[in-house]
């Protein structure tokens, strides 16, 4: 019995020292709203990257002869006086717009867009902002004022139009071609990949500054810690501490910060292929088909629905998985 | 306090001169001239050459900047340019006859009204939600308003404002689809004049300005309820409740003032929203602003036109940034700026 007691009692004491990693997945999971944010964000992802097997057709495929078609039943969506003029067809799920391009299908490729948008910019802005942040916190001094002077002052500038202007910059030298050496690798790749290479860095190269703000401020609070003392005083060098000691204490308040960044970064990319200033024809984006429906609004509103629908729900799931994380990672700000 | 604003507004003046910089060199290192016609539209090399002549941009770059910053009397040359430092913004290139400054003059003022009423919004939606939801913490008002919160801050304006005029335009037929209810002369400049002001110009702005105003809202509604619920939690507000003062008070003048703190915050950032989004909102309800041509003089490569709205965009956020800073310190007494 004694045995056992202890045991259990040891048990207890086991499922005490869990991480603090395990203890904020735990919070997690029991937030239903951002487990459902986060599967439906993987969802979306599968779907992105399987896009050929989803879509009933390729994104760029038209048949001019039904352009504008619409199935029976969302008929209803069009203004009265619609059984005039509206084409009917069974062939595409959810219409097809003004080229006679599947909607469905160019929603489905079009998350290939936010998606990376969202997953590549973040990962460029936390990047640059944590080597930055880290560096310009561990060296404190005068470098470290020097380079939060840079940063503020970057801060002032007006950040959509800077994007707007590098985007103009980028697409105008793509267009033209050409070009030498690593300048002409840039173009090609972002060739292929329907002009999307340069939206990440321009929406990426703006983000950065909030994260080495976060990554700044939270080395500052962790380099007096004893456990950066201890590391030192064993003989770990400048690097190893940032990398090794500090890195992964200061990681969660970034990510928390990165996840809620995310809609913004899908914001930005559809706004600019709203303006033609985002990937290129015909490569599929949400902010394209939005900018292609606006102009038929009047007779057919339901060109504008699905890519509308599909973004939002994209962008509030991920805002609730980003509160997920908030107060998941960080219980002191949870009310 | 004082010393503190003009210190300021002379650290605006480097980084004002930057934007400006970066603006007008990146707009003439982007690849076709505004002089560049497509196909049969297509003006002869002479043409292009007087025109480029005429409007300076054959000089080197940076004579053309400082041409444009001190103006050309002060380099010795004959131009038209008076210079940034007299205010002038130089000529349009694609809109003959055109200054930079007529354009702005007739067109921030829609802008501008815009803006500003999405800003009043915006604070007047999201400032009493998120108070409500804190003072009924964990009821289902709480949670239907804090839901809300999060899905109108995930609608983008891109998508709000076709569904907007789909729906109250189209559909319902309540609300003008396009075009703005004031036009020039306005009164002081930038407010629609009094006869303008009717029933008329305001149902003109309600689809733009809910289609621009409710993500901030929805904002500053979260920020409102979290900030609050903690301050309600502080002593002084146990203070004054044992001091027998009425719940209203104590909420209203206590706990609201404190905790209006961090959404004086979002306030520079949304604002910087708000401008922004007008790019989308004017472009989409067809609002002859700033924004639209902006976004229209960047196709056109009107160099003058960008480069003069970017550095109003940048005036106008430091601005919004310095009068954040400075309202922390009457609402929050303890900062102190010297």
């Amino acid at each position: 019995m004694a045995v056992e007691d202890l045991a259990q009692e040891m048990d207890a004491i086991v499922r005490k020292e869990r991480s603090l990693w395990a203890e904020s997945f735990n919070r997690l999971f029991k937030n239903k709203l951002a487990v459902i944010s986060g599967f439906f964000i993987i969802a979306l992802v599968i779907v992105a990257i399987f896009a050929e097997f989803f879509a009933p057709y390729h994104y760029a495929e038209q048949d001019l002869l039904a352009n504008s078609a619409i199935p029976e039943w969302m008929l209803f969506l069009l203004p009265e006086g619609a059984e005039n003029y509206a084409r009917i067809s069974e062939a595409y799920p959810l219409a097809a717009d003004n080229l006679g391009r599947d909607i469905l299908s160019r929603t489905i490729y079009g998350a290939r867009v936010s998606l990376a948008v969202a997953f590549v910019g973040s990962a460029v802005s936390l990047m640059v902002g944590i080597i930055y942040g880290m560096i310009s916190g561990y060296s404190g001094g005068r470098i470290d004022s020097i380079m939060m002077r840079v940063v503020d002052f970057l801060y002032a500038f007006p950040f959509l139009v800077v994007v707007i202007l590098l985007q103009t910059y980028f697409k105008a030298i793509a267009r033209r071609g050409g070009g030498s050496g690593i300048g002409l690798v840039f173009i090609n790749m972002n060739n292929e990949m329907g002009g999307m290479l340069f939206l990440f860095i321009a929406i990426g190269l703006i983000n950065w500054l909030g994260m080495a703000r976060i990554a700044r401020g939270q080395v500052l609070s962790f380099k007096k810690k004893e456990f950066v003392e201890a590391a030192r005083a064993v003989g770990a060098n400048d690097t190893r501490i940032l990398v090794k000691h500090l890195f992964p204490n200061i990681l969660g308040p970034l990510v928390v910060a990165e996840t809620l960044a995310i809609p913004g970064y899908i914001f930005t990319e559809a706004f600019l292929s709203f303006i033609g200033l985002g990937v290129d024809a015909p490569t599929a984006s949400w902010g394209i088909m939005i900018s292609d429906a606006v102009q038929g609004l009047r007779s057919y509103p339901n060109q504008v629905l699905v890519p509308a629908i599909a973004l939002s729900l994209t962008t509030l799931a991920f805002n609730f998985l980003g509160d997920g994380l908030r107060d998941a990672f960080d219980p002191r700000q949870k009310r | 306090m004082f010393r503190y604003i003009i210190r300021r507004i002379l650290q605006f003046i480097p980084v004002l001169l930057a934007v400006t910089f970066f603006t007008f060199v990146m707009m003439r290192a982007i690849p076709g001239g505004p002089f560049d016609f497509a196909g049969d539209r297509s003006l002869p090399p002479q043409v292009v050459a007087n025109l480029n002549a005429r409007y300076h941009l054959d000089w080197p770059m940076w004579k053309q900047f400082l041409s444009y910053v001190v103006g050309d009397e002060m380099l010795g040359e004959e131009g038209s340019s008076r210079g940034l430092i007299r205010g002038d913004l130089g000529l349009s290139l694609r809109y003959r006859g055109q200054s930079v400054n007529d354009i702005i003059a007739t067109t921030l003022p829609v802008s501008a009204q815009l803006g500003f009423m999405a800003l009043l919004l915006a604070l007047f939606i999201g400032i009493p939600m998120g108070t409500i939801a804190a003072l009924k913490q964990n009821t289902w008002i709480d949670y239907t308003s804090t839901f809300a919160a999060v899905a109108f801050l995930s609608i983008p304006n891109l998508v709000l404002a076709p569904i907007l005029i789909w729906i109250f335009a189209l559909k319902l037929g309540w609300f003008p689809v396009a075009t703005w209810g004031a036009k020039p002369p306005y009164l002081w400049g930038f407010l629609p004049s009094l006869e303008q002001m009717n029933i008329d110009y305001f149902k003109h702005a309600v689809l733009p300005v809910f289609a621009l105003g409710t993500s901030s809202a929805a904002g500053i509604a979260r920020l409102t309820r979290a900030s609050l619920l903690q301050v309600v939690n502080e002593d002084y507000i146990r203070t004054a409740r044992s001091k027998g003062l009425r719940e209203r008070t104590v909420i209203i003048v206590h706990a609201l003032k404190n905790s209006l703190i961090p959404v004086v915050t979002i306030i520079g950032p949304a604002f910087a929203a708000l401008v922004t989004g007008t790019f989308v909102v004017e472009l989409i309800f067809g609002l002859n602003g700033m924004g639209k041509h902006f976004v229209n003089s960047i196709g056109n490569r009107d160099y003058s036109i960008i480069t003069g709205v970017t550095l109003l965009y940048a005036i106008v956020l430091v601005i919004a940034n310095l009068l954040v800073d400075i309202s922390y310190a009457w609402l929050d007494p303890r900062i102190r700026f010297d």
